[in-house]
């Protein structure tokens, strides 16, 4: 073999990089999320299996029917009516975001931004005490 | 039939993962088994395939050379294009590996009326081709996320960047979309330039038709069919950890996206995506052009066989060349 001294480091760095996450995730505790079912309520807006794999795009359809369309009717879910918005719908069932919505998006790292402006109903209570 | 047979086999596979994938046995095997055994013949078959080319002695210096050599004090040197040292040769690789040079040199030669040679200028090529392998590397390293728990802090940053132009929800990522039209760019330049054309092979197009299905049903997964993240991570972690567990619910899609990733892990090692390797081996890259200022000896030269000058061949054969009529220089 020749160039040993420059093939055999190369090819050190090569496997080390492409085993990065078998190593990087040695001694971490790995667990799965467990976002908080809400208390006193038995069904979501959509079915179960829709609305953990298509909530964002339902979001984004309700932000656009409310503030484009001023489509504000109310939706069903249980057999009850929902404002169709972030904060006074999802979140009055869904009242927490960090035991509920940020529980999965940790762990999938997404990293909405929709509460830079939308206060969390805990957020609003802990905000309204304070004053 | 180059193109043809490739696609087919694209097409085939993806229908089969498609349709295993619904069967919970065959999901363990596309999902758990398959890549296992993928990323071991990746792993393991490049190194090989490295080794085994630095088992190839290179004696003679090789570089190409496009500029002027080191000379005369007087005469500039064109340090990058023609290096005479390590420093200059490390700087030349350096931008060959990230800036693609050499692409970058892409000629078009075209005969006019005269008739009369012309070479144009031709980016179009280093163009696409820098967009591709970078969208590529943001991709692989977007994946981590699904891999490494807690997500390291430079995967959510590279997330950021690729998502900057908010579009949508689920964001949408850049280099999806320029991936798609550099692959897409990279056929069209195959099959519409007919000098391309007529020297690519099957194993050219193939690469290209899997890079493709996989970023397809990748995009598809995300934005069409919409996936269950969580259950997936759950199954890629458990992989990563080696404590691999098969939740339910997982749509087939999946599998088709796994079982094309498995196929190039495979291919990769025996293919001419080996390049990845084969640039830093490069000799006409790798080498300094020194062999005026430096002795180079064969590696492979029997330190037994002395030098046989032309006098003592003839001392020895004297007899019977003269017998055969050729003419010595000493009677
Ligand atoms: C009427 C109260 C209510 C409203 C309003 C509501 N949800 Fe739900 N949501 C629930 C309940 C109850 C469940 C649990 C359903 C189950 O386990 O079958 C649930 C489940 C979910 C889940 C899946 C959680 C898991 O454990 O996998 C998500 C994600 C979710 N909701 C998001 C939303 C979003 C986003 C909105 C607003 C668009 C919303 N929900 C509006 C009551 C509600
Ligand atoms: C720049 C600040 C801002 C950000 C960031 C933002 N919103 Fe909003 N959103 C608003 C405002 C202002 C309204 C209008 C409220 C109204 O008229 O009722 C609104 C309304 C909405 C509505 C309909 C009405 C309501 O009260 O909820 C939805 C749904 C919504 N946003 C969802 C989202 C989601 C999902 C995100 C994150 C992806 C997000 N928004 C991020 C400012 C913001
Ligand atoms: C069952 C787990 C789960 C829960 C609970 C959940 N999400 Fe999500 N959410 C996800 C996953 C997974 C994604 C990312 C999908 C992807 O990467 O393709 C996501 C993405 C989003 C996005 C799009 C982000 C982007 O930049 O692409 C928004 C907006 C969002 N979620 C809002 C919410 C809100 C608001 C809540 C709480 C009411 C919530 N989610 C609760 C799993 C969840």
């Amino acid at each position: 073999m020749y160039d040993a001294g420059k093939i055999i480091p190369g090819l050190i760095v090569f496997v080390g990089l492409m085993l990065f996450a078998i190593y990087y995730n040695v001694g971490n505790k790995i667990e799965d999320p467990k976002p908080e079912k809400p208390v006193g309520y038995t069904s979501c807006v959509l079915p179960l299996e829709e609305i953990r794999a298509e909530h964002m795009v339902l979001l984004n359809e309700w932000r656009d029917e409310v503030i484009r369309e001023g489509k504000r009717e109310k939706v069903e879910a249980g057999g009850k009516m929902y404002e169709k918005s972030l904060q006074n719908g999802c979140m009055h069932c869904h009242t927490s975001q960090e035991k509920f919505c940020d529980q999965c998006h940790k762990y999938a790292s997404v990293n909405p931004y929709c509460w830079d402006c939308h206060v969390t109903p805990e957020y609003g209570k802990a905000l309204g005490e304070a004053n | 039939m180059r193109i043809l047979y490739p696609f087919l086999a694209i097409l085939a596979v993806s229908l089969i993962a498609y349709l295993g994938g619904k069967v919970t046995g065959l999901q363990y095997l596309f999902g758990v088994v398959l890549p296992y055994l993928a990323f071991a013949v990746f792993i393991v078959g490049f190194v090989n395939r490295v080794l085994y080319w630095a088992k190839s002695p290179v004696p003679f210096r090789i570089p190409t050379t496009c500029g002027q050599g080191k000379s005369l004090d007087w005469i500039n040197q064109d340090r990058l294009d023609c290096p005479n040292n390590k420093l200059e040769v490390i700087g030349r690789m350096l931008l060959e590996v990230f800036a693609f040079r050499s692409l970058f040199r892409n000629t078009k030669a075209e005969v006019h009326d005269g008739p009369k040679l012309v070479y144009g200028s031709s980016k179009w090529l280093w163009l696409f081709a820098i967009l591709f392998h970078y969208s590529f590397l943001i991709v692989v390293i977007r994946h981590l996320r699904l891999f490494t728990e807690p997500v390291p802090s430079f995967v959510a940053l590279t997330e950021f960047f690729d998502g900057i132009l908010q579009i949508g929800a689920p964001t949408m990522y850049q280099t999806d979309v320029i991936l798609l039209a550099a692959v897409a760019f990279l056929f069209l330049r195959r099959i519409l330039s007919r000098h391309v054309k007529y020297i690519s092979l099957a194993a050219d197009y193939f690469p290209l038709f899997l890079i493709f299905a996989i970023a397809l049903s990748g995009v598809l997964m995300r934005f069409y069919f919409r996936v269950d993240v969580i259950a997936i991570k759950q199954l890629t972690v458990g992989i990563a950890t080696l404590s691999p567990v098969l939740p339910a619910g997982i749509h087939p899609i999946f599998f088709v996206h796994v079982l094309l990733v498995c196929i190039l892990l495979v291919y990769f090692p025996f293919s001419k995506l080996m390049h990845m390797g084969g640039v830093f081996l490069s000799p006409t890259r790798n080498m300094s052009n020194n062999s005026r200022s430096v002795r180079h000896i064969n590696p492979w030269n029997d330190p037994s066989i002395k030098p046989h000058s032309y006098a003592a061949y003839e001392d020895e054969f004297r007899d019977v060349m003269k017998e055969a009529g050729i003419p010595v220089e000493k009677e």
